[in-house]
């Protein structure tokens, strides 16, 4: 039996280029950054779903967009199959409960000034409802789960005094508080010493066995996602390309571009000779994302006129596995279906 | 000889509450042609060694003792002219980490490589220098039209390119990589990695590379250190490091990088967080963490000794196992 927690359909953030007063005299035409630009996927119970790719290709923005914190452009978010897409505030305010974050730099998103107590606690007085004595165990149980132990040891700290590792716990900390369902994780590790990215990874994947919460998982590195994501997306300027197993990803890539981000991995092992088919160049411009499929700028499979002209669909080629390349033929259906969008 | 030679090398930072030891007693060798890793979390000392190196150390770092020979000569012992003239971009040049603010906004890259050539190498004309300009960007991949640009019309990777092609300007022999592909995305890292790499074996250059990152150092090293709180803690061939991992840290930093076709395992870290050198632990500097922790760990400081075949361990678990 599966439950879905999150579920968005052909989700999609643009930012509107700021042109100036005189930019917008000399061309009438507004310009956008298309950071998400139609994606779907669904993210089940106690799963983590990991989104990778490089930096611009739109993975931070989507989890930005789903906890609602800036708004989506068009598009759906289902949270539990209730529609939150155009939610306000105060109707939105029960569902913040359920959907929390963990950001990127441990060092910037704690508060230097509170408590490590006041810092957990502090989603329970918003969300209210809670005496002193329960905020209390609330928070001691809390830190207990995020393996800071004792509590009382922490609970009157400040975030200088502890380590990364252990500040990044109190951020994890801080989204369990409220017994969330769904986790964005914004590259939570990428801060930390390599020594200690695996204690909350770990955490991580505990959490989610022990409590059931479902995770996405923002990440640019494939190596980590292989080790802690059940499934995974690969986004490039503001699409899917591919999404499914992890396993299937790394094994069975069927993507170009997943191919070239797996084959720019680097191996721990000196006898390894890595793939020299390297691709060549670097993310294009979001604002003027190339015409047809978006990677065949720097494809090294560029099979045609198709690729420049027609968008490739996502579509399903083996159970859960679906990738968006003409490679794999289905180009008369999305040819079909792009003109009719 | 070994092209460069750093014996015992100790660099201390001052500071209010004391001094720093982020470098503490090392020595290794690097031959001609060798590209040799250093490894270590952030604050163990690795980049303060390649600054110590070039002696461009912060005003209030200083090397207190050893010695770095390099083709036999002392820099430590060198005059600050010296340097300059004989052995910084002639001898041994820097990529560092940050290729984006390493280049100044309102000079054109080209005038800026221009600049650095003709800053140590008096005698040539600008026009020589542009010519010379122009070869570089070719073997580093940037079109050579490109050098009447400023930095913000070049990506990334390309800045990344133009400061590997100011760092080969003077045909140095000596090359030091600090971290250069960190600030990169992954697939134009990996770029800029086989870049030098490349390099490394049609100039015949010598290289150190700083990462905190193994599975680069595997691909693009032949021998490594790694590094802990300022001291080397196992320093061999990269494959006996790789596939026979001595130091316990060596081990735990294995474990937090597993290999993207591994068999899908838990990762491990090592508990605990790195040491503050300004009072760093006694003895075994690594004893806190080390799950195999003994008492004499916490009272005599493990000496780099070579265990067999040029691989040295400074573990006092190890030194008893032979």
């Amino acid at each position: 039996m599966v439950e879905t927690t999150v579920r968005v359909e052909d989700l999609k953030k643009w930012f509107p280029v700021r042109m100036g007063f005189f930019g917008s005299l000399v061309s009438r035409k507004e310009l956008f950054v298309h950071a998400v630009d139609g994606i779907s996927f669904e993210v089940q119970k106690g799963e983590i779903f990991g989104l990778a790719g490089e930096s611009g290709s739109g993975k931070t923005t989507t989890g930005r967009v789903i906890l609602r914190l800036t708004n989506p452009t068009s598009g759906k978010i289902l949270f539990k199959d209730k529609d939150i897409t155009r939610l306000r505030d105060r109707q939105l305010k029960p569902f913040r409960q359920k959907m929390q974050m963990v950001f990127q730099d441990p060092y910037e998103s704690l508060n230097p000034r509170m408590t490590i107590f006041d810092i957990v606690a502090e989603p329970l007085r918003i969300h209210g409802g809670l005496s002193p004595k329960e905020t209390e165990d609330k928070v001691h149980k809390t830190l207990d789960n995020v393996e800071l132990t004792p509590p009382e040891e922490f609970t009157t700290r400040y975030p200088h005094e502890l380590s990364g590792g252990q500040r990044q716990r109190v951020g994890v900390a801080r989204a369990l508080t409220l017994e969330p369902e769904f986790i964005v994780a914004d590259e939570p590790v990428s801060m930390l010493d390599v020594s200690i990215r695996a204690e909350v990874l770990n955490l991580m994947v505990d959490l989610r066995e022990k409590m059931q919460v479902a995770f996405l998982y923002i990440t640019h590195d494939l190596a980590v996602a292989r080790h802690t994501c059940d499934k995974v997306a690969i986004m490039y300027l503001g699409k899917i390309m591919e999404k499914g197993p992890i396993e299937k990803l790394i094994f069975e890539p069927l993507h170009p571009y997943t191919q070239a981000l797996i084959a720019a991995v680097p191996v721990p092992d000196p006898s390894s000779k890595r793939i020299d088919a390297m691709i060549k160049g670097e993310i294009p411009s979001p604002v003027n994302p190339p015409s047809g499929c978006r990677f065949h700028t720097r494809c090294q499979c560029y099979i045609g006129d198709i690729c420049r002209t027609v968008e490739p669909l996502l579509v399903e080629t083996a159970k859960d596995h679906c990738v968006a390349c003409h490679l794999y033929g289905n180009s008369k259906e999305s040819a079909a279906k792009a003109g009719g969008d | 000889m070994p092209l460069l030679e750093v014996k015992n090398l100790k660099t201390y930072f001052r500071v209010k509450r004391g001094s720093v030891k982020a470098v503490d007693n090392v020595s290794f060798e690097v031959e001609k042609g060798e590209a040799m890793g250093l490894v270590g979390e952030s604050g163990c000392g690795k980049t303060t060694i390649a600054l110590s190196i070039l002696r461009i150390l912060p005003s209030n770092g200083k090397i207190l003792g050893g010695n770095i020979l390099f083709r036999g000569t002392d820099l430590v012992k060198l005059t600050e002219d010296e340097m300059r003239t004989n052995v910084r971009w002639k001898g041994i040049s820097i990529v560092f980490q940050g290729a984006m603010n390493a280049l100044n906004p309102v000079y054109k890259v080209g005038e800026q490589i221009i600049e650095s050539i003709r800053l140590h190498e008096e005698y040539v004309t600008k026009e020589q220098a542009d010519e010379r300009v122009e070869k570089l960007f070719e073997l580093v991949g940037v079109d050579p039209s490109r050098r009447d640009n400023y930095p913000h019309e070049f990506s990334g990777g390309m800045r990344q390119r133009a400061m590997i092609a100011m760092a080969l300007s003077c045909n140095p022999e000596l090359l030091i990589g600090d971290e250069p592909g960190t600030a990169l995305d992954v697939i134009v890292a990996a770029q800029v990695l086989k870049l030098m790499n490349d390099l490394r074996m049609k100039l015949n250059l010598s290289m150190i590379m700083i990462s905190h990152d193994l599975s680069i150092i595997a691909e693009t090293c032949q021998k490594t250190a790694i590094m802990y709180g300022g001291k080397i803690g196992e320093y061999a061939d990269i494959t006996k490091v790789f596939k026979e991992p001595l130091h316990p840290y060596t081990q735990g930093l294995m474990g937090a990088f597993p290999g993207i076709r591994a068999e899908k395992t838990r990762m491990s870290s090592i508990p605990g967080s790195p040491p503050d050198l300004l009072s760093p632990p006694p003895a075994c500097r690594f004893h806190p963490r080390c799950k195999y922790a003994m008492d004499i760990c916490r009272t005599k400081e493990p000496e780099l000794v070579d265990v067999g075949k040029k691989h040295y361990v400074a573990c006092h678990l190890v030194h008893q196992r032979i």
